[in-house]
């Protein structure tokens, strides 16, 4: 078949990989004259150094966290922080009563909130609201007009909950500089007064809202999607989807009953009653308050209105993850060293190159010039994965922990492999007295299955590794499961093809002593080759039959009945006669 | 190397074997004693020496330090608890970390007063905690799990490619073994179980698992066309695919060690205990035994679990047969070598 190929099979393959190469190269060089990618990949904690946040969680009402909910605060946690997109965090526990949050590098202020971002979430109606500007003091209601409660508040929405103080309170309230002092949490039996920022397209608004009605640990979940026109129609509106538990549905079912009541009353959606509003509240602060457009009765109210997919998402995940009545506070922060990363890493490049350099040497040893097909094919799978590494770093913001360096190094070992099996299948080839290049092409066909099996196992294991584990097991896995997809391209996009051209070259074409490929040395049977071909079984060295199984039989199986006959015959005559011997004796 | 080539020469063509399949009952009894002994030595002694993200332990800050000399650290705790092996890290610029065991309050104390003169700090700049072990815990449950995924995956996955159950099985109880004489190896040397360990662990899973592919395929192929061949019984075909495929394993085994080795060389001798000498301890003794386990465990095995099937019991009296026609051709069972 190889006799057959082009004049220089495997050169267009490996100008192939020239160009993957090349492209890769450039989409990296792209990134970084671009100003955010770095040739150099991104780091984790444990080599970069970080940020290590120790936070205490609190529950609702002041009480003693327990274990169950100390391992629900740190799930939640986690999913926060990987929500954020932020690689190779570590969230463990610490003394049964604190959580501990390594992260990579310096987090952003975003990323902080978030993970301190108090999961104290209620539903409150509005009572009354207004512009987020505090009202000036000259034009403040004067003591005697302030609102009076004239008797006890009927429900949650009765007006009567405001009093004279809570409307100062309202009125003084400024919602682009909040104060900074530590509040109390706010009474959920009580109407609170409060905020909602200021987004990038509204305006803060402040609100009077009465006492809490559903509670957020009521929902069960929540998502997002793309709103569903009147024909079922997917609009270009986004949704936000809750769904209550049983409780959280009957609460809902009833204030919606009564919400409702004042949008119609109002006059749908002409008529502004703040009253018809309820507002979602995290951390005392109003995330969003939507109107009631309909009683819900399935516990199953979708949010819509002015939602783009950021927006539409973020009130989805904080809904989700606002369903646990425990919110965090930080108690330290502390900045770890990159020094000690510095040296960790500089500690596994070094046995990293050391472990590289054994491997050089032992292929050297093992097959000779053909090590150095080995040596080559690692430095191309090096370069293909750090290209790799570097791209995602940039892209997915993957981080190289000491995990993942680890990874690599294992890797060197498995990769190496790959041209082991291949390597024994061309010199199976050439003991049973094959030509280089077809023993090249054969053992190709051969090692390929094997390649491509075992490899399947490695990536499996790297997949379920990634998948199953936490915290730094990830970034080992992660690099595994590179190298070995790396490890593939190699092996089929340079090694095999660089193979083939050398196979045509006079050093390792007839077989010199150091190429690793001596037939001679191999133990092939230079007769084989040239002499006639027509051979008895018995002539045949036994390699040669040893070697395919497959031909030998299919050799059996191509006896003329007569043949076969012969053969059982003196089969039956050899039995007898060795009885006969045994008798003699 | 023509040594070692012509070692494989001999491998290849049979003149040189060695009897993996044939003698397996001393390997079966070899591997099982040593799987019994791995569950054994564990409870014997009480358990693995498990890391401080397991089973919990003391940790102490140490800000604004002087030097960042581990030792001191080392000395100040084993001056208060002898033999205790403490773990000292330098987490920032000037702050140490130092992991013990779980420790009394009064020694607690006492490592306090140690490590404030030791680095030269004032005594509110060391500040000690517990550390509870549910991290560790956590780690170990995902660990579980993902071993438990990973071995149906796989065990499907082989089943499919080598459309026989019975050399996923046999795969599987290579693995088993190499799984319990590594935990085995790991409770006897006292190394310590920390979630790099684990995750060693698990690669080492994986690592065994292709290993035993690799072998099973050249069986596969050696026996591909079986039934109509009387040169060779079934488990003679196996052990030649493993004495065939011996010298790969052999370079398998020497690359994969080789960067394992040095990363242990390096994070043993030169950083201490962490996340590259745990993880690289575990892959170093899991992939000897891993290797041990395909050639001695798997492949024996495989030829075990077939050995009562009608076609190679009648293929096998076939070659009984044909042997005992040309024994007195002595000629054609030697090798013929160049």
């Amino acid at each position: 078949m190889a006799r057959t190929g082009p004049k220089k099979p495997g050169l267009r393959v490996l100008v192939w990989l020239g160009v993957i190469i090349a492209a890769l190269t450039a989409v990296l060089a792209g990134g970084t004259l671009g100003g955010q990618a770095s040739w150099a990949p991104k780091l984790a904690l444990d080599l970069e150094g970080g940020t290590q946040m120790i936070l205490a969680p609190k529950v609702e009402g002041g009480s003693d966290i327990n274990e169950e909910q100390l391992n629900q605060a740190v799930a939640i946690i986690r999913q926060r922080v990987d929500g954020s997109g932020v690689a190779e965090a570590e969230i463990s526990t610490q003394s049964g009563r604190n959580v501990v949050v390594s992260l990579p590098g310096t987090p952003s202020s975003q990323t902080r909130d978030l993970i301190q971002a108090s999961a104290d979430m209620n539903f409150r109606p509005v009572l009354l609201n207004g512009a987020g500007a505090p009202v000036p003091e000259e034009s403040r209601t004067p003591e005697d007009q302030l609102p009076k409660p004239t008797a006890e508040p009927a429900n949650s929405s009765d007006i009567n909950w405001i009093t004279p103080e809570i409307y100062r309170q309202f009125e003084a309230l400024d919602c682009d500089n909040p104060s900074q002092d530590e509040q109390e949490r706010s009474d959920p039996a009580k109407p609170l007064v409060t905020c909602e920022p200021a987004t990038a397209t509204t305006p803060a608004i402040k609100y009077i809202l009465g006492p809490v009605e559903v509670k957020g640990s009521n929902i069960v979940t929540s998502s997002f999607q793309l709103q569903q026109g009147a024909q079922g129609a997917v609009t270009n509106d986004w949704a936000v989807n809750i769904q209550f538990d049983e409780e959280g549905t009957a609460k809902f079912k009833e204030v919606t009953e009564r919400l409702n009541q004042f949008y119609v009353a109002a006059g749908g959606d002409s008529g502004n009653d703040p009253k018809a509003q309820f507002a979602i509240v995290l951390d005392d602060q109003v995330i969003s308050a939507p109107r009631s457009l309909a009683v819900i009765t399935d516990g199953r109210p979708q949010i819509t209105g002015g939602f783009t997919e950021q927006t539409a998402k973020a009130l989805s995940d904080q809904l989700r993850f606002g369903a646990l009545p425990i919110s965090f506070e930080i108690q330290s922060e502390q900045q770890i060293s990159a020094t000690l990363g510095g040296e960790q890493l500089r500690m596994g490049l070094l046995a990293g190159i050391i472990g590289l350099l054994l491997v050089v040497f032992y292929s050297l040893f093992q097959y000779r010039a053909l090590g150095f097909v080995t040596i080559a094919s690692l430095v191309v799978a090096g370069i293909l994965t750090y290209l790799a590494i570097a791209i995602l770093g940039w892209t997915e913001n993957y981080r190289l922990s000491l995990a993942g360096v680890a990874g690599l190094i294992v890797a060197i070992g498995q990769t190496a492999d790959s041209f082991i099996v291949y390597f024994e299948r061309i010199r199976d080839e050439l003991r049973e007295g094959r030509g280089l290049v077809s023993a090249v092409e054969n053992g190709w066909k051969r090692a390929k299955r094997t390649v491509l099996a075992s490899k399947a196992v490695n990536l499996l294991a790297a997949l379920v590794l990634y998948f199953v584990a936490v915290g730094n097991v990830r970034g080992f896995a992660f690099t595994l499961g590179l190298t070995a997809i790396a490890d593939l391209i190699v092996v089929f996009m340079f090694t095999h093809p660089t193979l083939q051209l050398l196979a045509r070259t006079r050093f390792f074409g007839e077989g010199h002593r150091l190429s690793g490929l001596d037939p001679k040395r191999l133990g092939a049977v230079p007769l084989y080759r040239g002499a006639g071909r027509v051979r008895t079984p018995e002539d045949k060295p036994v390699l040669v039959r040893a070697k395919n199984a497959g031909a030998a039989a299919e050799a059996e199986r191509r006896m003329t009945i007569a043949e076969r006959r012969l053969a059982e015959k003196q089969e039956q005559l050899a039995g007898s006669s060795r009885t006969a011997a045994k008798e003699n004796k | 190397m023509s040594g070692f080539a012509n070692f494989g020469n001999e491998l290849y063509t049979g003149k040189r074997s060695y009897n993996f399949v044939g003698s397996k009952k001393i390997w079966f009894t070899i591997a099982a004693v040593a799987v019994a002994l791995s569950i054994i030595i564990p409870v014997a002694k009480g358990g693995f020496n498990l890391g401080i993200e397991f089973r919990g332990g003391s940790e102490f800050t140490v800000s604004n330090v002087q030097t960042t000399e581990a030792a001191l650290g080392e000395k100040a705790v084993t001056d208060v608890v002898e033999g205790s092996v403490p773990r000292v890290a330098n987490v920032a610029g000037t702050t140490m970390r130092i992991q013990t065991d779980k420790l009394t309050d009064d020694e607690t104390l006492r490592i306090k007063e140690g490590l404030t003169a030791a680095y030269g700090v004032t005594d509110d700049e060391v500040t000690s905690t517990f550390i509870g072990p549910t991290w560790g815990a956590d780690v170990t449950k995902q660990a579980l799990i993902g071993l438990v995924v990973f071995v149906l995956l796989a065990s499907v996955l082989m089943a499919l490619y080598f459309r026989t159950w019975k050399m996923s099985l046999s795969a599987i109880a290579g693995m088993v073994v190499t799984m319990f004489i590594t935990a085995g190896v790991y409770a006897l040397s006292d190394f310590e179980v920390t979630p790099s360990a684990i995750i060693g662990f698990l690669t080492v899973l994986s690592y065994s698992l292709y290993d035993t592919v690799v072998v099973f395929d050249k069986i596969r192929e050696n026996t591909a066309d079986l039934d109509a061949s009387t040169r060779r019984t079934f488990a003679e075909e196996v052990n030649l695919a493993v004495n065939q495929t011996l010298v790969r394993s052999i370079n398998t085994m020497m690359v994969a060690i080789l960067p394992v080795g040095a990363i242990l060389f390096i994070g043993a001798g030169l950083l201490g205990a962490g996340t590259l000498r745990d993880l690289s301890l575990a892959l170093f003794v899991g992939i000897l035994i891993g290797t041990a386990a395909t050639i001695f465990v798997a492949a024996p095995m495989y030829a075990f679990l077939r050995r009562n099937e009608p076609d190679l019991v009648r293929q096998a009296k076939r070659v009984e047969h044909r042997r005992a026609s040309s024994a007195d051709r002595p000629a054609s069972a030697e090798p013929a070598q160049a």
